[in-house]
Formats: C-alpha cells, sequence, structure tokens
C-alpha cells in the first residue's frame, strides 16, 4: 500500500515538474517577455567609446563590445523563433546609461560600461569580458611619472565614470590636492591636455591607447602610472532578470570557450580599424583579461 | 520598471569619500546661486546701458549696441560657452593664453561661465530696457522738456525710472532663467548644482533620486526668485498704470 502511494506520489511530482519543465521552457519572462510582446530589442549604443561601443567612419555602429550586443541580439531571435524581431539602437551616455536600463528603455548595453557594486543596486551585470586599469596620459616631455605626480596639477577625467571616482579617492586618500577638470567625453579630455589647460588626463588604459593612437601625432604623448586598480567591464541589463542573464552569461561563456572572444579581441586591439584613418590600438592582451577568458567570471574585480 | 529606491542615499558617505551625498548637492546649489546672482547684477547694469544707448538718436551710441545685442542673443548659450572657453585662450598672445589655460581650474571655470552668462543674459534683458523707453508714453518726454528738463535729466529722473518699473514682470523670468542657464557650466567642468546631480547620481548609482532632488531644489530656487521679484513688483507698481485695478482695489477707491 503504502509503497504504491508513495510511487503514485512520485509519479505525480514528476508529471508535475515535467509539466513545470515545459512550461518554462516556453514561457518568457521579464525582458525576453518585453521582446517577444514589442517584437523589438533595444541596444544601447555609444559615439566615441573607441575600440567597444563606436560609430566608425562610414557612421556604422561597430566595437568589440558592440558585436557581443548583436550577437545577443541574434541568441535572442533564435531562443524566441521569431526572425523577424527588429533591433533598435538607442544612443546612451556614462550619466544616461543606468537610468535608462533601469527604466527598461534600454535592454542591452554592452560597451565600457564599469560593473560596480553600487551599480549592481540597480542593474546586472554579465560575466565579465573585458579589464581595464585607470591610468595616466601625459605629453612625452612631461615630468609626471606616476600618481604622486600628479600633486597640485590640473588633471582632467570623464565626468560620470569610475575613473573619475578613483582619482577623487587618490585625491583625498593621498591628499595630493589635484585640481581635478571634468571632461564630458574622452575627445574633450585629451583636447584639454593638448591645448595645454590641463597637465595629465586620467583614464582607463584602453582609452588612453585609442586616444594617444588617434591623436595627430602619436608619439607627442605616453601613458604611465600603475593602474589604480583593476576594473571590470560587463554588458548592463535590468536587474532581477535572471532569465536574460542566464541567456547572455552562457553566449560570453561560450565565446570565451571556443576562442571567439580572443579572435574579437585581435580583431579590435591589434588590427587597423575603420576610424580615422585605420589607426591600430596596438594594445597586446593583458594578463588579467586573458585570465577572465579562462576562468569567466561575472564578479567585481 | 525595476528599480529600487533608496530615499535615504542622500544621507549616506559619498564612495569618493568627499562627504555625504547631500553636501555635493548642497556645494553645486552654492556655485549655482553664486554664479547666477552674479551675472545677474552685472548683466542688469550693462543691460541699463546697452538698453538706453539703442533708443538714443546718435547712431555712433545706437549701432554698438545693436551689434552687441544681435551677436550675443542669437548664439546659443552653449556654442558662446565653448568659444569663451577653448577657442578665445588660443587666439589672445600665446602668454596670456597660457596664463589663463593654467589658472585654476574651478576659478578659470567660474570666470569663463560669469562672462558668457553675463554678456548672454545681458543682451536680452537689454531689448526689455530698450521695449520698455519705447513703451513710455510720448508726452512723458515732452512734459519732463516742458519743465525745463535737458534730454539727460529727462531720460534719468522721467523715462528711465518709469521704464524700469514697467519691465519688472518681464525680468522675472529672465532672472529665472539665468538660474536654468547656469547648467551650461557644467560642460566646462565647472560642478555647479547639475554637475554634482550627476556626480551624486554616478557614484551612488540611485539617478532617480539624485535628479529628484535637483528638481526641487531648482524649483525652489525659481520660486524664491518670483516671490522676490512680485514683491519688487508690488513696491514699484505706478499707480494709475499698470495694475492700476489692483491699486485701485487696495486703497479702496471705486
Amino acid at each position: 500500500m503504502i509503497t504504491i502511494r508513495t510511487s503514485v506520489k512520485a509519479a505525480f511530482c514528476v508529471s508535475l515538474s515535467m509539466l513545470a519543465t515545459s512550461l518554462h521552457a516556453q514561457e518568457f519572462t521579464g525582458t525576453l517577455k518585453k521582446i517577444q510582446d514589442t517584437g523589438t530589442i533595444t541596444l544601447g549604443t555609444r559615439g566615441a567609446s573607441v575600440p567597444f561601443n563606436y560609430l566608425d567612419d562610414n557612421n556604422k555602429q561597430a566595437g568589440f563590445a558592440w558585436e557581443i550586443a548583436l550577437r545577443v541580439s541574434d541568441k535572442v531571435k533564435q531562443v524566441l523563433n521569431r526572425a523577424d524581431l527588429k533591433t533598435r539602437n538607442l544612443e546612451v551616455t556614462p550619466q544616461t546609461r543606468i537610468a535608462l536600463v533601469a527604466n527598461q528603455t534600454v535592454d542591452l548595453e554592452c560597451s565600457s560600461t564599469t560593473h560596480s557594486l553600487e551599480r549592481e543596486n540597480q542593474v546586472n551585470f554579465s560575466v565579465t569580458y573585458f579589464s581595464v586599469g585607470a591610468r595616466i596620459m601625459v605629453r612625452s616631455d612631461s615630468a609626471i611619472a606616476d600618481w604622486k605626480g600628479l600633486a597640485g596639477k590640473n588633471v582632467v577625467v570623464g565626468a560620470g565614470t569610475t575613473t573619475e571616482r578613483l582619482l577623487r579617492q587618490v585625491n583625498e586618500r593621498e591628499k595630493l590636492g589635484i585640481n581635478i577638470i571634468m571632461a564630458p567625453d574622452i575627445n574633450e579630455g585629451s583636447m584639454s591636455v593638448e591645448s595645454g589647460r590641463a597637465d595629465a588626463f586620467v583614464a582607463d588604459d584602453s582609452g588612453l591607447f585609442s586616444s594617444a593612437a588617434r591623436a595627430r601625432n602619436p608619439a607627442k604623448w605616453k601613458i604611465v602610472g600603475e593602474p589604480l586598480e583593476r576594473e571590470a567591464y560587463g554588458c548592463m541589463m535590468r536587474k532581477g532578470d535572471a532569465q536574460f542573464k542566464k541567456l547572455v552569461d552562457d553566449l560570453i561563456i561560450d565565446m570565451m570557450k571556443r576562442g571567439e572572444m580572443t579572435a574579437l579581441y585581435e580583431k579590435y586591439f591589434t588590427q587597423p580599424l575603420n576610424v580615422r584613418n585605420g589607426f591600430n590600438l596596438q594594445m597586446p592582451m593583458q594578463p588579467a583579461t586573458r585570465e577572465l577568458y579562462e576562468n569567466p567570471s561575472d564578479k567585481v574585480l | 520598471m525595476n528599480y529600487s529606491w533608496d530615499f535615504l542615499v542622500y544621507f549616506k558617505q559619498s564612495v569618493t569619500g568627499e562627504g555625504v551625498y547631500w553636501r555635493l548637492l548642497a556645494s553645486g546649489l552654492g556655485w549655482t546661486v553664486l554664479l547666477s546672482l552674479s551675472a545677474w547684477v552685472l548683466a542688469l547694469v550693462l543691460a541699463l546701458g546697452i538698453g538706453i544707448a539703442r533708443t538714443l538718436p546718435s547712431p555712433l551710441l545706437r549701432w554698438p549696441a545693436a551689434v552687441y545685442v544681435h551677436c550675443f542673443r542669437n548664439i546659443p548659450l552653449l556654442v558662446q560657452v565653448f568659444l569663451w572657453f577653448y577657442v578665445v585662450p588660443e587666439l589672445l598672445p600665446e602668454a596670456i593664453g597660457r596664463a589663463i589655460k593654467q589658472a585654476p581650474a574651478t576659478t578659470s571655470q567660474f570666470l569663463t561661465m560669469l562672462l558668457a552668462l553675463t554678456l548672454f543674459t545681458a543682451a536680452k534683458a537689454a531689448e526689455l530696457v530698450r521695449a520698455g523707453i519705447e513703451s513710455v508714453p510720448r508726452g512723458q518726454k515732452q512734459a519732463a522738456m516742458a519743465m525745463g528738463l535737458g534730454f539727460v535729466d529727462s531720460y534719468r529722473l522721467v523715462i528711465v525710472p518709469q521704464a524700469l518699473r514697467i519691465i519688472v514682470a518681464p525680468l522675472t523670468s529672465d532672472f529665472m532663467n539665468v538660474f536654468k542657464n547656469s547648467a551650461v557650466a557644467l560642460t566646462i567642468g565647472l560642478m555647479e548644482l547639475t554637475g554634482r546631480t550627476r556626480q551624486f547620481s554616478e557614484f551612488s548609482a540611485q539617478p532617480f533620486e539624485a535628479f529628484l532632488a535637483a528638481t526641487l531644489i531648482y524649483m525652489g530656487v525659481t520660486w524664491c526668485v518670483v516671490l522676490l521679484m512680485r514683491h519688487v513688483e508690488t513696491r514699484l507698481r505706478i499707480p494709475g498704470r499698470r495694475g492700476a485695478d489692483v491699486w485701485m482695489a487696495s486703497t479702496g477707491v471705486p
């Protein structure tokens, strides 16, 4: 008796859980449901975040992280089984991106966006696809060689970036008395140093490499200072949406395992780009990034 | 929307170690008020001169004033600020340009913005002054002349005082615009209220709380302007002219 009852119960449980799985396979929640309902996936774009997400010389969106976003949108088409799905581009800035993801205007933003603990309160981050560190760009004849050398100097930094925050933290901690000048974007940052208004430009190393490579005379610049701390770049998406996050994470991990991520890296960091007469970042892969591709993680560094 | 509100964030320490978030906003408000009030005072003085010059018979005074008004009124403030900040130092002799650029950042940002905002605001206010002068009935001038006042004295004692009283109401909205326009300062890096708000939003990752606070602060400030100007307007009202009905009601005249 007991055995029969137990087995019936077990069978009931199994069928219930099977029902649940089959339902689960079809039922989409959160972002995926919204994309299914509206027939549109909205991707965040950036104008000048070379080489992550930018407009190239043909006015086409390009970039290392942008290609990841496009791969996600293809994957979503596949999973939703909707070839007619539209991809909408929406330009965001460092100041608007979190608000636009939080209020569901943008479904996915992959660019030079740092994964930080505060931002986790509002958004989810995918597995990290890149690691950067804040460094200093100065004229090649400058005496500034490290962070201490910035004491009392005019230093420009991108407004609303995590680098601004790092610089302010160093400034407070070490009592350097740096005159911090805010630049709305990376171009104005390098312009301020070029015109002599600032003595140094502080930004992510990848941003500095791209600024130097794009300058009229790259030999005029040097990049100094130990990276302040490593930062993780990840795709940003709506908070608490485990289903969509899993889709993005699985795709990125898959790209890493298959070596696609390394190939993408080569394309954007070691070869000429279709912007400003084909400049080349010439930035070999850093050990920290290689380590990430071998052991994918979605944690703040 | 999937957003975790946190209204206590204003009292949390900033991640940069620069103090509590509301202090960031307070320091930004300080710069906004300082910048706007100084620009407004300077602009009023300048507008008075330019506006009067525009109504004078002498073309030697009238023309430069007209050119000034047209240049500064027709170019967006943002463009003017960029010109003053980035272009002008390059056009000056190199030593002077370098001195400007090497000056402490906040000082040069503040002074550049003060200059730009003053010139821009004065061009608009000068038009109000001119309109005010032109709306004083012609008979007033004739009467002043008949009383034996000279040209200068009739302007100084009769026409301009009346014109200024007439334009108090439209000046109110110009005064409010100064506060709102001062937000352009963040594009050259001055950490005024909007600049601080963006910082707050970025460091705390609570953008909605940050901008909610900024909205309320701007509304509060401009509302103070309205109250102040309304008070000025009541005090300066010319009995029998604008707002005569209110005046009659308050004095009991039927």
